[in-house]
């Protein structure tokens, strides 16, 4: 499976701090982009599919406190209840890094149905504070969880494909 | 799998179930105080000076397009609309003294009655920095914060009609709660027949709606909602929106209608912050029972 030789490389250069930083500020940025509309509900959540990445592939650098600590970035720019992404974030994070063995292994299609089942938590947790403070539940906003998913297989060849050019150049 | 995590226990600090619980106890928590009381405010517009450069940054691209935009504009467009704007320019110079003569004429009506001279709200021109990425709620972000002197609660319009308010402040931005956010409140006054109401908004569309009116009021397609001003937020008299539909069906008590906000609440990018509320005479104290026992003489 072509997937599966992109995925497994023998060596991946150990990442650097700022390589993960810079990811998730442009995560970040990405997800403030003044996204209007239907392309407001289909967006990805852009730092969730970045965070999970990090947690399942160094999940004992990127793990649930430093999750939560962007969640609460999140927050403020989104201008939502404070701790409610925290929360949705931290969830993530848990099963980031609770699955993280396992996804590893896996090759890409494996993997995603095991993102969707994260990523669908996490919406939910979302969607559930909304619910019990708003009394409302809005179901397109579920696309956007598909939508990352699909994100999922892009962004985890980009960053992978990134981690061994490192390696090309020494 | 249990077995190494509980050995990951040892050297690595508290297991993931742990810190789980930790954290989703403290955003709980947060989340609790943030609703409930509010304390957060001031934590937030903090925090906010660490991601308004990444906002910024996500709205420059557009910024710069529409700069561009601005700059190619043609000769003959510009000349165009110089014309007009100066025709409107001449029309409205003669309404604004026109105004203005009414204006004193009222004020000195008012004197005459020892009526309290109604308040006089100035207004600060604010742009809108982005509309806010939240599926669930329609609010705006305006670029006039608390260095600009916005405070919570102030009334929000354009040229048009009322757009919302000012329901959150930071240092540099403030967050505008629009009219059709869901159940967001203005006590209207219907402009032909002076009869009061409150407008409520829709949420999902971009609608008014007004409540708990009994089937037989005196509505009528088109009529005009301006705001009554007996709240003491709203100045009096600013339209709010137009009435679009009604339905009257016997089998409810109340009448199902819907209007339309005048105010261009999706569409303009230059709001009005009108920079004071008024300050309203106090309400009495309602009758305490012991008060009334006692306090008789």
């Amino acid at each position: 499976m072509p997937f599966n030789d992109q995925l497994q490389p023998e060596i991946l250069r150990p990442v650097s701090n700022l390589f993960i930083a810079t990811s998730i500020i442009g995560a970040l940025l990405l997800n403030a982009l003044p996204w209007q509309g239907l392309w407001l509900t289909l967006r990805p959540d852009f730092v969730a599919v970045a965070l999970l990445y990090w947690c399942t592939n160094k999940p004992l650098r990127i793990g649930i406190g430093l999750s939560w600590a962007i969640g609460i970035l999140a927050d403020v720019g989104d201008a939502s209840l404070f701790g409610q992404h925290a929360l949705a974030y931290t969830v993530l994070a848990f099963g980031g890094v609770v699955l993280s063995r396992r996804i590893r292994m896996f090759d890409l299609r494996e993997q995603t149905s095991q993102v969707l089942g994260i990523l669908l938590s996490t919406y939910a947790v979302y969607a559930i504070v909304h619910w019990q403070v708003n009394g409302q539940v809005v179901w397109s906003y579920f696309l956007g969880c598909v939508t990352s998913t699909l994100l999922w297989i892009p962004l985890s060849f980009l960053f992978q494909s990134m981690r061994q050019m490192r390696v090309d150049r020494e | 799998m249990d077995s190494t995590q509980s050995f990951q226990v040892s050297n690595r600090g508290p297991s993931s179930g742990a810190r789980l619980v930790f954290f989703v106890v403290l955003s709980v928590l947060l989340m609790f105080v943030d609703a409930r009381f509010r304390y957060l405010e001031s934590a937030r517009s903090a925090l906010s000076v660490l991601v308004l450069p990444v906002q910024r940054l996500a709205t420059l691209p557009l910024t710069l397009l529409q700069g561009a935009g601005d700059f190619f504009v043609t000769q003959s467009s510009l000349l165009d609309e110089k014309t007009t704007l100066q025709r409107q320019h001449e029309l409205d110079a003669v309404q604004l003294l026109q105004q203005q003569s009414i204006l004193q004429e009222n004020q000195q009506l008012r004197r005459m009655m020892v009526l309290q001279k109604r308040d006089l709200y100035t207004a600060q021109v604010a742009e809108i920095v982005y509309a806010e990425r939240d599926v669930f709620s329609r609010k705006v972000l305006i670029n006039k914060g608390s260095a600009a002197n916005v405070r919570s609660g102030q009334v929000v319009m354009d040229d048009k009609g009322i757009v919302g308010q000012i329901t959150r402040v930071y240092p540099w931005l403030s967050e505008v709660t629009l009219v059709t956010e869901k159940d967001h409140a203005v006590p209207v006054q219907v402009l032909r027949n002076g009869l009061r109401s409150v407008a409520f908004g829709a949420g999902d569309t971009s609608q008014l709606s007004l409540r708990y009116m009994p089937v037989s009021t005196d509505i009528q397609n088109g009529d005009i909602l301006v705001t009554s001003g007996i709240d003491g937020l709203y100045p009096p008299g600013i339209p709010v929106a137009r009435v679009e539909k009604i339905e009257r069906d016997a089998a409810y008590p109340f009448a199902h209608i819907d209007c339309l906000p005048l105010g261009g609440v999706d569409k303009y990018r230059l709001l009005l912050v009108l920079s004071s509320t008024p300050k309203q005479t106090e309400r009495p104290e309602p009758d305490h029972p012991k008060i009334r026992k006692t306090g008789v003489h």
